[in-house]
């Protein structure tokens, strides 16, 4: 290195120069290597990978699976104890099960039967209506409004169904008569006594079509806030009324986020009317309890009543399963348009 | 010029008067809590043609876009659209605001675009096209259905109208939207950033669709950052800037020399 100034002032064109020309080349020879001058030319070019021998066609998968003693032991336990739970039943002579079978075409059970239908369908019915009414109050823009349906769900869905039950049962206690007419003691036009008018038919019903509305309130509040204000914009500015963009738009947008809470609340209803047997409401458990207090049959009654609520139930819940998909439509494709959406980032872009 | 007792009047009935514009804008202002959007707007835009409105995001341009149709109400200042004052009546010199069925029969000459296009997707093109004249005008079906084919063939669409919403691209969903604002045969048609959603190569068959409208004749109010269209399609270009009108004209005269700095820098970032 420390001659390489001397090699500059060479370059410099000195004829005279001293330098052995032999050693200015020798100097160079870092600064431009010449692939001739290399002492070991590359004889072998790339020694080529051995490659994978290729596996085609690819086998299935056939690998030993890890022991799991733990699932198995539970697995056994599950099935030991359900052997033993049925056998319990099967053989325990208290359970009566000719007495179930005997009971369960009852002609007393199946008019029970019927009423819980009746109670659950026209409660559910009604509450939807309260319901939406209710939730129309309390998106509206009066606070009148607002405040009118706060109070309604808060005082229903603040007290107990059981108390209410009891007091619809009783409403004759506080307000002897109900009439039509001018209100604030005004004459009234007709006029009927409590007694006639509240059955226990009656009085189940308003308990839970009117507690039923409140829990409807908010399920309908959370579906007509779950549809996107542009479709109210887009729906207005054709010239829509409010009620038109309600009930053309809006509505049947929510109903998808309705409907799977509604038909658990349906489901739920279908057992909640036995609450009913405390004001003797001849639906399914009460007629249920009236024959055990006959023949004593108290479980076996209890079972009747229990198969008959796991039909109902059962069909109920297959119900909604055709409901569910009848109120997607528009949306079931969403995932297909997801997909095709997402196709471009799996190929090279177009 | 108010006549709320002619509830099912159809539009388009009444002739434009010749000498006043489809839309009379005068002196808007408008506020969302401590934010004044618009600030005094005034622009006329004349039957027939098409008002380009551009202008950085949050300049308020959809906004005064959304208070000619009254989604927005004004917090002052006056818009007429066909000679009728929107949102009020005059009577007694003391201003009423309307009942809302009067307002809806305001809004039926009117359509508008909206950037997300808001169909509706629980039904079909088709339906969402026949949606408007059945519900609002009381179409008989059958007939809203052949109209609402014949949009569907203007746009492109023919062999879409059995689709939902959800089965279509983009670009399809805007053409939707436009013909089922067309299905209410609306004298001034409001586009408010009708391609700013859209995939790239979706932009053209939107933008297509606006250029035949335009060319048949139809008043349009369009906000946009599609300088290409307003130059080609613009009869007039508004750039609003902060709530005010910064600079107006033709487009191309507004486009090739621009007066103001913020314009300039606008057209700069937008390209």
């Amino acid at each position: 290195m420390e001659v390489t100034p001397a090699r500059d002032a060479d370059s410099g064109a000195a004829p005279g120069s001293p330098i052995d020309p032999e050693l200015s080349a020798d100097h160079e020879l870092p600064m431009n290597p010449d692939p001739s001058m290399n002492p070991d030319p590359p004889s072998d070019p790339e020694p080529p990978i051995d490659p994978e021998p290729p596996i085609d066609p690819e086998p299935p998968i056939d690998a030993v699976r890890p022991a799991r003693p733990g699932r198995w032991f539970a697995a056994a336990a599950a099935i030991a104890f359900l052997a033993w739970l049925a056998y319990t039943i099967v053989v325990n002579e208290n359970l009566h099960w000719d007495v179930i079978v005997a009971y369960l075409g009852d002609g007393r059970i199946l008019g029970g039967l019927w009423v819980t239908i009746q109670l659950t369908v026209l409660s559910m019915v009604i509450g939807l209506v309260l319901g939406v009414l209710a939730a129309v109050m309390q998106l509206s823009d009066s606070p009148v409004l607002r405040g009118t349906s706060a109070l309604y769900t808060w005082f229903f869905r603040g007290t107990p169904l059981l108390v209410q039950l009891i007091f619809w049962f009783n409403i004759g206690l506080v307000f002897p008569t109900f009439g039509i007419g001018v209100p604030f003691g005004g004459p009234k036009l007709i006029e009927w006594q409590a007694n006639e008018l509240i059955t226990p038919f009656t009085a189940a019903l308003l308990g839970l079509a009117i507690n039923e509305g409140a829990y409807m309130a908010e399920i309908v509040r959370a579906g007509i806030r779950s549809v996107d204000p542009g479709q109210r914009e887009a729906a207005e500015s054709l010239g829509m009324s409010h009620r038109q963009v309600l009930r053309r738009v809006v509505l049947p947008q929510a109903m998808r986020v309705i409907i799977p809470p509604t038909g658990n609340q349906f489901i739920s209803m279908l057992k909640t009317t036995s609450m009913v047997s405390v004001i003797a409401g001849a639906e399914l458990l009460t007629v249920a309890q009236r024959i055990y207090l006959g023949n004593f049959e108290v479980i076996a009654m209890l079972i009747v009543a229990s198969i008959w609520y796991m039909v109902l139930t059962t069909v109920a819940s297959v119900g909604q399963h055709f409901i569910e998909r009848r109120f997607e439509r528009g949306h079931a494709r969403l995932s297909t348009r997801v997909r095709r959406n997402l196709r471009p980032f799996a190929k090279e872009p177009a | 010029m108010n006549r709320p007792d002619e509830p099912g009047e159809p539009n388009r009935d009444r002739p434009a008067d010749p000498g006043l514009p489809m839309v009379r804008i005068r002196s808007v202002r408008k506020r969302f809590g401590a934010v004044e959007v618009l600030k005094g707007i005034s622009l006329d835009v004349p039957a027939g043609e098409v008002v380009c409105v551009v202008g950085p995001s949050g300049s308020g341009k959809s906004t005064l876009l959304r208070c000619v149709n009254r989604l927005e109400t004004p917090d002052s200042g006056r818009i007429w659209v066909d000679g009728e004052l929107m949102g009020h009546a005059e009577r007694g010199g003391r201003l009423h605001e309307l009942r809302p069925a009067e307002l809806s029969r305001q809004r039926r000459g009117i359509g508008m675009v909206f950037q997300r296009f808001h169909l509706f997707p629980h039904r079909t093109a088709l339906e969402n096209v026949m949606e408007g004249p059945v519900t609002v005008l009381g179409t008989p079906a059958a007939r809203a259905r052949r109209a609402a084919a014949e949009l569907l063939e203007r746009v492109g669409l023919a062999d879409r109208a059995g689709h939902y919403p959800a089965q279509l691209s983009g670009g399809q969903q805007q053409r939707v939207a436009i013909a089922r604002s067309l299905a209410m045969r609306p004298k001034l048609m409001l586009f408010d950033e009708p391609t700013s959603a859209l995939d790239p190569e979706l932009v053209q068959e939107v933008l297509a669709v606006m250029r035949d409208l335009a060319a048949s004749g139809m008043t349009m109010m369009v906000v946009t950052h599609e300088m290409g269209f307003a130059r080609e399609v613009g009869d007039q270009l508004v750039f609003i800037d902060d709530g005010r009108i910064v600079e107006r004209g033709h487009p191309r005269e507004v486009l090739d020399a621009p007066r103001h700095e913020r314009l300039r820098a606008f057209l700069g970032q937008v390209g």
